[in-house]
């Protein structure tokens, strides 16, 4: 299959260019976006660092630890759906595409199981929380952080699960061939960078206690 | 074409072009579905516009209030609303959005010799964007407004009895549209520049438009997330900047001003890309130098990302932090006053043209450099601590900000309409209106210097009767800005119309935008894929063999 190219480039290199330029530029916004977030998280650390290390000590560690698993697994099958792609293996590629929506699913199914244990110890955001374990403002604010961090998060790994099935229908379609795989490897950019914040998300929740 | 056109082309001895991008295409469907960069740019036109009508008549609103030291038109309560909502229009819908999106998106791609930008369908999404998050801002218009300043400071934001969500939401919203642009940007000029067409050889308006785009990718989305945390606050009492449950207001400060003042880069940095273009070409002159324009473009879009302290001087601040903050924030200056001292070099010696765009480009030049010094002083924290909250700020801002922006929108509007609409405009109605603007803009904000510095503080509905005369006469000044621009408006409206048919090169300019027709054709050229040979140059007025 020829890669078909808009009027407005100049060949197939052109496009392919440009569509990752905008994907590396959107990330750098992405990264801002969440930066917001982690600047709130290091100014609360700041103000109350003890309070925010016996509240880590109360989240899931072997959960977090399983989803990291399964999350950078995920990462893998898309790095092997395009090298199937290149190879010419689209049935190959499709099957990749399937587990990288199967493990997405099964980490929000974790993370669904983690939320309602914290809600069972009385773990609520902001104005709800009473754990009786960690009674006092640092632990409430690392509790809404988590909240509204993994939240994001979990909204992202759902997103990248929608471009999933969008990639499954166009690859049965037969849409890619090894030289024209555009989409895939921009979405590809993207889950990948879902997992880097989650690998930003697992210290700053679990490991440092 | 019918008879009506082929007798058009008679008028004046200029060709009415048989294609263009008004006529390529017909009805209101081939508009709201086009992906011609072109009609997006005039629809984000009728967009910011209507915007500016907005906000301008909130603005006249507040300055007839303003006229008596107690009650004229309005309570206090619909006063604190109504300078919220003028702030918010006129900032988001149409400060920000404004050049980028009409004459970037127009000129952009002209001007760097591409058929369209990179992603026409994300360009016309970016307006749908916009016009929904523009939607919901003016729903809350309806829905009572909003009285927290366009600042959103918590934690009053967090509790004030007045529509934040769904403002907050229409800001969110419009962030998108902004970042969509950008991203949109900055890729069309990476990879669609013509061949032949090397980053030296642009014009200086897209190295502005670039610059803005990269501040608009980077700093739009902490302001999103921003609003978005101080909406989940206010909806559910997470408490993440409510003092009351343990969070800290100053983090807001922080977080706000990140995106917010880089935000006024945003504004100014296309202005200024507009007045590098227009002094070359109302002096027809090369510019003083291509580069420390090009250069120091980046060095405002960088330094401007490390001083957003100095809104906080009083805000319980460290000392060393403040110094920090005052020291970058006069490093803008520096970079300010290269493109200050390059634009008057090229004007020096010129064979300057008397015309509308030039009135303009001296009222950008005195505002900005008026603006630009009080902007040194408030940098200072000793003297910050006097004027911070006071009127002072307020005209500092207008004059740099607005008049920055306003009047290099105005600028650019008369400069390009040729091209944009084939016609020209009345240069008599044109200078008479500028020099109203001008004067009005200046009449309006300068007796706010006085009010400010004579201690009265910005946001009062009532005031000591003393500051009565300094506010007659800044809503005196108001009134003549405001009947110059309608005054725009109606000449503007009739050359649309009726004006006299412009050509394809009425200001003999080497542009890439002005070797096509006016206006330009679907596809901006009439050639299928421009080449620009290696003599080319954006600006090439001193070469003997290419007379003006």
């Amino acid at each position: 299959v020829k890669p078909e190219v808009h009027a407005h480039f100049q060949d197939w290199e052109n496009e392919r260019h440009s569509g990752h330029l905008a994907m590396w530029i959107f990330l750098a916004s992405e990264v801002l976006f969440f930066t917001a977030l982690i600047t709130l998280y290091a100014g609360y650390r700041t103000h109350f660092p003890g309070e925010f290390g016996e509240a880590a000590k109360h989240s899931k560690l072997a959960i977090g630890s399983i989803n990291t698993y399964v999350l950078i697994t995920s990462s893998l099958f898309v790095a092997l759906q395009l090298d199937a792609f290149k190879k010419g293996l689209p049935r190959r590629a499709l099957l990749l595409q399937g587990l990288t929506i199967l493990f997405a699913l099964c980490f929000m199914g974790l993370k669904a199981l983690e939320y309602t244990e914290h809600f069972h110890e009385g773990i609520y955001p902001g104005h709800w929380y009473h754990f009786d374990k960690v009674p006092n403002r640092g632990g409430m604010l690392f509790f809404t952080l988590y909240y509204v961090m993994t939240g994001l998060h979990a909204l992202h790994v759902l997103v990248g699960i929608g471009l999933f099935l969008f990639l499954m229908h166009r690859t049965m379609k037969g849409r890619y061939s090894p030289e024209s795989h555009l989409g895939p490897t921009l979405i590809g950019l993207y889950w990948h960078f879902v997992d880097i914040v989650w690998i930003f998300l697992w210290p700053m929740f679990y490991l440092i206690r | 074409m019918s008879t009506v056109a082929v007798a058009e082309q008679e008028v004046d001895g200029q060709q009415w072009p048989q294609e263009n991008y008004l006529n390529a295409k017909s009805g209101v469907w081939s508009w709201v579905t086009t992906t011609d960069h072109k009609r997006i740019g005039v629809m984000f036109f009728f967009g910011t516009a209507l915007s500016l009508l907005v906000g301008g008549i909130y603005a006249l609103l507040l300055r007839i209030e303003l006229l008596t030291p107690g009650r004229t038109i309005m309570d206090p309560n619909t006063y604190n609303r109504f300078f919220t909502m003028h702030g918010i229009v006129m900032v988001w819908l149409f400060m920000i959005p404004s050049i980028p999106t009409v004459f970037g998106n127009f000129l952009l791609p002209i001007m760097i010799g591409a058929r369209d930008v990179a992603f026409p369908r994300l360009n016309l999404a970016s307006f749908y964007i916009y016009v929904v998050g523009a939607a919901f801002t003016l729903w809350a218009l309806i829905d009572g407004g909003v009285d927290t300043g366009w600042t959103f400071y918590t934690p009053y934001s967090l509790s004030a009895p007045s529509a934040v969500i769904p403002v907050a939401f229409g800001i969110v919203i419009l962030g998108f549209s902004s970042i969509a642009t950008g991203i949109n940007f900055i890729v069309t000029t990476h990879t669609l520049r013509a061949k032949g067409m090397t980053w030296m050889k642009m014009p200086l308006f897209v190295w502005a438009i670039y610059g803005t785009s990269v501040i608009q990718v980077l700093a739009t989305p902490v302001l999103g997330m921003t609003l978005i945390v101080v909406a989940l606050d206010r909806s559910f009492r997470l408490g993440l900047f409510d003092p009351t449950l343990g969070g800290d207001p100053i983090l807001f400060q922080h977080l706000f001003w990140f995106y917010s003042h880089p935000a006024v880069y945003i504004m100014v940095l296309p202005g200024m890309g507009v007045i590098s273009e227009l002094v070359s070409s109302v002096a027809r002159k090369n510019p003083f130098s291509y580069k420390a324009i090009a250069y120091s473009t980046f060095g405002i879009a960088f330094v401007g990302f490390l001083t957003w302290g100095h809104h906080m001087f009083v805000s319980g601040m460290s000392l060393l932090d403040s110094g920090v903050f005052g020291l970058t924030s006069m490093l803008v200056a520096i970079f300010s006053a290269i493109k200050v001292f390059t634009w008057t070099a090229t004007l020096y010696r010129g064979a300057i043209a008397v015309s509308t765009p030039l009135v303009y480009i001296f009222a950008f030049l005195f505002l900005f450099v008026f603006g630009g010094m009080t902007g040194v002083a408030v940098a200072g924290m000793s003297m910050d601590i006097h004027w911070h909250d006071t009127y002072f700020v307020v005209a500092h801002f207008h004059f740099i900000m607005v008049g920055g922006t306003l009047t290099a929108y105005l600028a650019a509007i008369h400069h390009w309409f040729p091209k944009i609409t084939g016609r020209k405009y009345s240069e008599t109605w044109g200078f008479i209106s500028s020099a109203m603007v001008f004067a009005g803009f200046f009449f309006t904000f300068f007796p706010q210097f006085l009010l400010g510095n004579a201690g009265m503080p910005r946001r009062y509905y009532a005031y000591a009767p003393e500051f009565q005369m300094l506010h007659v006469a800044s809503t005196a000044g108001s009134s003549i800005l405001a009947a110059g621009m309608v005054l725009s408006l109606v000449y503007l409206t009739y050359a649309v119309f009726k004006g006299p048919l412009a050509g394809d090169n009425p200001w003999h300019l080497r542009g890439l935008e002005w070797k096509t027709s006016s206006p330009p054709p679907e596809h901006n050229f009439h050639e299928h894929r421009i080449e620009v040979s290696g003599e080319y140059e954006p600006y090439d007025y001193w070469r003997p063999e290419n007379p003006p």
